[in-house]
């Protein structure tokens, strides 16, 4: 178990440093940020000055090698905008992406699983199509036009929700959070709808799927044979079955959701990370984009980790293999 | 409390499937008693392990019984609802499984899948659920029943996944067990252990036993009576030493020509010409008179089942009452 998670933190890091060449070197392939910082009227002296002060007058392989031996100190630059640390920057807006991302998944698990074991025990009922059908929607509308359609429904018409914005914070654990007052949440409750949307659809057709393939197993046949609760066969034996893909499905998903966040953080105005990293493209401002990008990468990787993790503790036959 | 502990009239199971009906148990009528065993016996794709669903109520669909009686202890189960059938299905009726690399469900421990079943019928607490478990483990030859009940079915062999399954028939001391090939996945010593354990229960508890199985030499030393099936009907039955000894059905002729120790060594084991038919669709007329070399034209017409010596059944035209050398 030790040797095989220590194997897991070579590998990650090794992700890492590739990608910090590839961040680098995409981030340097899309433009020049003095373009748009400087005024056009700024004459060459200024020009220069202001290269100097950012550091783009070193070559290309030292600008790299600066800015790796700052990350390892945890220093990501910063920022030709804001000139604040990007790290910082970016940690700010962390909280609100974080929890309208984790709502999201909650949604997805919440409403997916029970729809998706509706759907899969009854697919012949009128209900369990209409699920199916309604999933494919879920799947195939674009983001953006949903939420603007939710904004149109029950902001504009009905009124019921706030249509952008984060509203009113409490601290908890010196973070600003949103789910911790009633108006936080009408104010979340939207974009975290639209956000999960996709995965709402995924988990439930997941859910369904694995209860169709595992009702017909001999296992299923066998604990019914036994005299057990019909719920109990469905919530117990084929449920526990069909949560490991899940598990996995969903866990790899909520990086996801944090990068796709983005247009759903933009319809909303809600300020997250999305749309911090959006406005810091128009302007090129190449230290938030890289932390930005860097933050994602250390996500999926953790993620990924967590997901294994979890796999060993659903799966049986996992554990074994892994701990010889 | 009767000594008929089964007795099933006149049960035809179809399939309906798309491409027709499968009459995979057609019209078949046998019964057990208290503390005695029935084996089921006959070739692949017979209905065997069909039959034995439909007594526990456990046809998949789009199977379902068509016709007939299952009498449990003078209750017919084809008119009982879900719930009463619940509360028989491993309590009063326990099935064993064919095929034991799938019966135990792969991600919960031995002990979930046992107690469970002790806790599903018995309003005991969850050590004696755990304590009679483990009895059970032991019954069936499983060393360090405590080790093994904390352990995934993955860490089994298939052998010890059946006796596990086993085990589970066992919990509750049924009144009827159905027993789907059981031993086959077990070595020799183990079997002999288990149907020790068998015979044991249906004597003193006077559990009556319906046995599957291909073998002849394990129904010969273990069933009181046996019941021979050929696509989906009983074509000879009766007492076990009587059919085996003066056997009447061509098809059951051929069944023990069969058996490797019924003939002389190096002779070759004579195998029953041609193939099973397709019960897809299976039209009228004997089904066996394909490959029957007593076949005529009366047997373009179904035979009915008749009772050629008290307590015997055969469905024939043609009995052969000599044994082919
Ligand atoms: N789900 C199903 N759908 C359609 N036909 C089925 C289904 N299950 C069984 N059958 C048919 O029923 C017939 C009897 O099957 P059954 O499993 O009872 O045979 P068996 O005697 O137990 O054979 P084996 O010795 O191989 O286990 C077969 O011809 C099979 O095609
Ligand atoms: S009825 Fe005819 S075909 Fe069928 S087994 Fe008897 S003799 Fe053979
Ligand atoms: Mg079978």
């Amino acid at each position: 178990m030790t040797t095989w998670m220590l194997r897991r933190l070579i590998q990650a890091a090794f992700v890492m440093l590739v990608m910090t060449v590839i961040v680098f070197i995409g981030v340097n392939v899309i433009g020049d940020p003095v373009e748009i910082l400087i005024s056009p009227e700024a004459d060459q002296a200024e020009r220069a000055r202001a290269v100097a002060a950012l550091g783009l007058d070193k070559p290309l392989w030292e600008q790299y090698w600066r800015f790796l031996s700052g990350a390892v100190q945890g220093d990501l630059g910063r920022s030709f905008v804001f000139n604040e640390p990007a790290l910082k920057l970016i940690a700010q807006r962390m909280p609100a992406t974080l929890e309208l991302a984790i709502t999201a998944v909650l949604l997805s698990v919440i409403l997916g699983i029970p729809l998706g074991l509706y759907a899969g025990l009854r697919p012949n009922s009128i209900g369990g199509k209409a699920i199916m059908g309604a999933s494919i929607l879920g799947f195939s509308l674009p983001t953006f036009w949903v939420g603007l359609m939710l904004i149109m429904v029950f902001a504009v018409q009905l009124g019921w929700l706030p249509s952008t914005g984060r509203g009113p914070t409490r601290e908890l654990f010196g973070v600003q959070w949103s789910f911790l007052t009633w108006d936080g949440l009408r104010h979340m409750a939207m974009p975290a709808l639209n956000l999960a949307l996709g995965n709402i659809a995924l988990v439930l057709r997941l859910t369904r799927a694995g209860v169709r393939e595992n009702l017909p197993m001999d296992y299923v046949k066998f604990a019914r044979a036994k005299g057990i609760s019909p719920n109990r066969v469905v919530f117990v034996h084929v449920l526990k079955n069909i949560l490991i893909p899940i598990v996995t499905v969903v866990g790899l998903e909520i990086g996801g959701l944090i990068a796709f966040a983005v247009v759903t953080e933009s319809v909303f105005a809600w300020p997250g990370m999305g749309k911090l990293i959006i406005d810091s493209i128009n302007v090129l401002d190449r230290p938030v984009i890289v932390a930005y990008l860097m933050m994602i990468v250390l996500l999926f990787v953790v993620i990924n980790l967590i997901v294994d993790l979890l796999y060993t503790v659903l799966d049986p036959r996992v554990r074994l293999e892994t701990k010889e | 409390m009767s000594d008929t502990t089964l007795e099933v009239q006149g049960l035809s199971t179809h399939f309906l499937t798309r491409a027709g009906v499968v009459r995979a148990v057609e019209d078949i009528s046998f019964s057990v008693g208290r503390g005695r065993v029935l084996g089921l016996v006959g070739e692949s794709g017979s209905g065997k392990s069909v039959t034995g669903f439909s007594v526990i109520g456990l046809v998949d669909p789009p199977g379902q019984i068509v016709r007939g009686k299952i009498l449990f202890q003078g209750r017919d189960l084809t008119k009982l609802d879900e719930r009463e059938l619940q509360d028989l299905r491993g309590n009063r009726i326990a099935m064993i499984f064919q095929d034991p690399m799938m019966t135990l469900n792969p991600v919960l421990r031995i002990d979930t899948q046992m107690i469970e079943t002790v806790l599903a019928h018995d309003n005991v607490s969850r050590e004696e659920a755990r304590q009679r478990s483990r009895d059970a483990l032991g019954m069936v030859g499983i060393p360090s029943p405590d080790e093994r009940l904390v352990s995934y079915p993955h860490q089994f062999s298939g052998g010890m996944r059946q006796r596990v399954a086993i085990a589970i028939a066992l919990l509750h001391r049924p009144d009827l067990i159905i027993a789907d090939e059981p031993t086959t996945a077990l070595d020799v010593t183990i079997q002999a252990q288990i149907l020790a354990e068998v015979q044991k229960l249906a004597r003193e508890v006077g559990t009556a036993l319906i046995w599957i199985t291909h073998d002849l030499s394990v129904i010969a030393g273990l069933a009181d009576d046996i019941a021979v099936m050929y696509a989906g009907r009983i074509v000879e039955s009766g007492p076990v030493a009587e059919v085996l000894d003066k056997p009447m059905h061509p098809y059951t002729h051929g069944l023990i020509g069969s058996v490797p120790s019924r003939n002389a060594r190096g002779s070759r084991l004579r195998q029953i010409p041609g193939m099973t038919p397709s019960m897809l669709n299976l039209g009228p007329g004997c089904a066996f008179r394909a490959r029957c070399a007593r076949a005529d034209a009366a047997c373009a017409a179904d035979p009915q089942a008749t009772a050629p010596v008290a307590g015997r059944t055969l469905r024939c035209f043609h009995p052969q009452l000599e044994m082919t050398a």
